[in-house]
């Protein structure tokens, strides 16, 4: 009797008898070497029976100290740094990223650079949005479109390979410019493959868009508010799938992107469902964009004749001119001279917005260089999306997300 | 008597023998199909030395990879066995032992041909103990096979296991609701009033010479084969093993010859189930509907028999499969809910229309 006197006047004594009655809760490790973490993200997780009462992201175990590298090279030899940040779209890393260094600069490049670079980057989007697109329906246990997808991704990786001789670490772009020329009927096996592309999507949507468990599994699943999306700095189409129009290739154009005629798929609910969506729409805008680039790809030179103290020269021309040959060892040995100052530039990449920020003294080396990581961005909301889902939603609010540790972790 | 039981072992020997190598090829068909399904190419390059080298056919058997479930059967049994230091050892040894034998158990009553007797006429179904019960022994003896995967899953102490043991067990007892219920209205059928009637499957067989239950009672079918899917842990319910959030579900711990004893416990239930849906709705070892069995008499016809029966168990097998390469995975709670609150409600008002149509039925004809 005295016990009970005593709990009903403590109202904290009260919360305890409360929580002893609710379940124990467990504690789950998810990766960092897990199926669905699509990499090395560590989730710990709190679970309540099935469902989960907190999560909290542990990152870093793919952290190279890129940003501290690239004070230590000059601005060319951090290029295939850049291949390393997103791994599956690493033509639009290296496009990004050359387009800051050269603002520093001051650069105006040849109209056929900037068609190249727009066309390369659209590709790199189609790679990865087919990998993402792929991952999902896996992830939501649903094979058969990983595999479809990923015959095509192969095919484009061809391409890739033909035009940069590697086909996952392209490291194609240089400050001012691209490292050559597109080969020989590349434009021509590039469009057969935009021609078949669109049969393929057609089918993993039939696979996947009305099906009814895959529906059931994504509509309002980690759903992200249009606050939320902002307040969180999520950007690219998951931002877009929360219902905010903001395209960096609409908003902000760069690299000529303002001559090309694309639409930006939006969303309404930010679900994970909305999010597939938006990639599968995208992938059709980049097949649009790819045509219009090639339909009327100028002629002309690749690469800024004109910086002679920033791009190294064509290999014929250092053999055969002198004054290409110090040209050619000058930025080899001292880096591509670049004036002092600092610059910020974002482009938008498959994952989302990537930032470079270049701080310089001179010279031919980063006095300092942040990099803005869209997939880190992205999983910062984790902690806020995943609690209140049942543990397998997990799979499908982390391959909605679409991210990747080596841009993360960086 | 000697001599019977003699026989008898060596039928349940030879059936053993029989649905074993059925579970291994149908690894190399869920291989096989699920690359033609993807565009790939799947095994197609292991070999033995003098029948490889035959000439039209041995590159033919290779491509196909027959030689496959050898392969990996013997690499089951060669790997080290490996017993991870924080398992319970005699339930993690046990477990995979109990998943297996009510699998390999439940085919006693599954009649698998039929033969008619040359000299007398009458027609003799083939299976191993026709016992009244039948049916209910399926269920019952089938239903054990969540054992293993419970026992499997706590034994292992591993939080991944334990949540898939725990999924799997809630699902697979859920399902035997609604299972057991669409069942019902066949074995009304096949028991009419005034005969003797029992559970077993060779009087459902019986009952399906001239029209298959399928035609008859389309929904129980349908029930029936999403139960079994169900039960069988298969795409679209693999909640036991969903790769992606539980690693390996409650096999996750488990390696070489005992992973490989859950591996054909796994393909056995889906060979027996699909035996028990054959025999349920699609005629057992009868031709086809509406037509007389043209099986000739002795022997001879009850290997054709068994022949048709094992064709369309291979058909189901491919529907398993099709199935799982083509449909994403249920989350636990949808599949809850869609047991209790839909698969359940339809199934006993079929069984309630069926029996009111039934009792109506037999009015008209009086």
């Amino acid at each position: 009797m005295a016990i009970k006197e005593i709990s009903i006047g403590d109202t904290s004594t009260q919360a305890s008898e409360v929580a002893e009655f609710q379940s124990e809760k467990m504690e789950l490790n998810l990766g960092p070497s897990h199926p669905t973490t699509h990499g090395v993200l560590r989730v710990v997780l709190e679970m309540d029976g099935d469902v989960i009462t907190k999560a909290e992201p542990v990152i870093g175990y793919l952290h190279r100290g890129d940003e501290k590298l690239a004070e230590n090279m000059t601005y060319n030899q951090f290029v295939p740094y850049t291949d390393r940040l997103d791994y599956l779209a690493p033509l639009a890393n290296n496009v990004t990223y050359a387009i800051a260094v050269e603002k520093l600069a001051g650069l105006e490049l040849p109209p056929r650079c900037q068609a190249i670079r727009v066309l390369i980057s659209e590709l790199a989007r189609i790679s990865s949005h087919l990998l993402g697109l792929g991952v999902y329906g896996m992830d939501t246990g649903a094979w058969t479109p990983f595999m479809y997808c990923f015959t095509e991704r192969e095919k484009l990786y061809t391409l890739f390979e033909e035009l940069t001789g590697a086909r996952f670490t392209t490291s194609y772009t240089r400050i001012g410019g691209v490292a050559r020329d597109l080969p020989d009927g590349w434009t021509d096996r590039v469009i057969k493959f935009c021609d078949n592309l669109p049969s393929v999507i057609e089918t993993v949507e039939k696979l996947l868009t009305r099906n009814k468990i895959f529906t059931d599994r994504t509509q309002g699943i980690g759903v992200i508010s249009k606050e939320d999306a902002l307040a969180y700095g999520i950007t690219g189409p998951n931002l877009r799938a929360s219902g905010v129009d903001l395209d960096l290739r609409k908003d902000k154009p760069y690299s000529g992107y303002e001559n090309y005629d694309f639409d930006v798929p939006i969303g309404t609910t930010g679900d994970c469902y909305d999010r597939y969506l938006v990639r599968v729409e995208e992938l059709y805008q980049s097949i649009r964009i790819v045509r219009q680039v090639i339909d009327k790809l100028p002629d002309g030179a690749w690469y800024a004749e004109e910086a002679k103290q920033i791009f190294s020269p064509p290999k014929d021309k250092v053999l055969t001119s002198m004054e290409e040959l110090i040209q050619n060892f000058m930025i080899t040995t001292e880096g591509p001279k670049m004036p002092e100052g600092e610059v910020y530039f974002e482009g938008e990449n498959p994952k989302g917005a990537l930032g470079f920020f270049v701080v310089s003294k001179g010279g031919g080396v980063p006095y300092r260089l942040k990099i803005r990581g869209p997939s880190f961005c992205n999983l910062s909301i984790l902690e806020k999306l995943v609690p209140g889902h049942m543990m397998t939603d997990i799979t499908v609010i982390l391959g909605s997300l679409d991210f990747v540790m080596g841009e993360c972790d960086r | 008597m000697i001599l019977e039981v003699l026989l008898h072992v060596l039928a349940a020997v030879l059936m053993i023998t029989v649905v074993m190598t059925m579970a291994g090829y149908s690894v190399l068909a869920e291989r096989k199909v699920s690359s033609w399904i993807q565009g790939r190419v799947g095994p197609n390059r292991t070999a033995l030395p003098i029948l490889s080298s035959i000439p039209i056919v041995g590159p033919l058997i290779v491509g196909l990879g027959l030689f496959q479930p050898l392969a990996d059967g013997l690499k089951f049994l060669f790997k080290e066995e490996v017993m991870p230091g924080h398992v319970n050892k005699f339930y993690y040894v046990l477990a995979p032992i109990i998943t297996l034998i009510p699998a390999m158990t439940t085919m006693v009553v599954l009649p698998f041909g039929q033969m008619i007797d040359p000299e007398s006429g009458q027609r003799i179904p083939l299976i191993l103990a026709n016992i009244d019960i039948g049916i209910l022994f399926i269920f019952a003896v089938g239903s054990l096979g969540v054992y293993g995967v419970v026992i499997g899953g706590w034994a292992s102490n591993n939080k991944y296991s334990f949540l898939g043991s725990v999924r799997s067990s809630a699902q697979m007892i859920s399902y035997e609701l609604a299972m057991g219920i669409s069942v019902i209205p066949v074995l009304l059928l096949a028991n009419p009033p005034g005969m003797e009637g029992g559970l077993s499957l060779v009087n459902v067989i019986t009952s399906q010479d001239s029209l298959w239950n399928f035609v008859l009672m389309p929904i129980s079918a349908l029930l029936f084969l999403i139960c079994l899917f169900a039960e069988t842990n298969r795409t679209p319910f693999d909640m036991a093993e969903s790769e992606t959030d539980l690693v390996g579900g409650f096999h996750t711990e488990y390696g070489s010859f005992k992973f490989g004893l859950f591996f054909v416990s796994e393909y056995t239930h889906i060979i027996v189930g699909s035996g028990v849906f054959v025999a349920l709705f699609f005629g057992g070892s009868n031709f086809l509907p509406w037509l007389p069995n043209p099986w000739p008499s002795g022997i001879i016809g009850g290997v054709f028999s068994v022949l048709w029966f094992i064709a369309k168990v291979v058909c189901m097998i491919f529907l398993f499969i099709w199935v799982r390469w083509t449909l994403p995975r249920f989350r636990y709670d949808q599949v809850m809910n869609l047991g209790w609150k839909i698969l359940l409600p339809i199934s006993i008002a079929n069984l309630v229309f069926y029996i009111i149509a039934f009792a109506v039925y037999e009015k008209l004809i009086n």
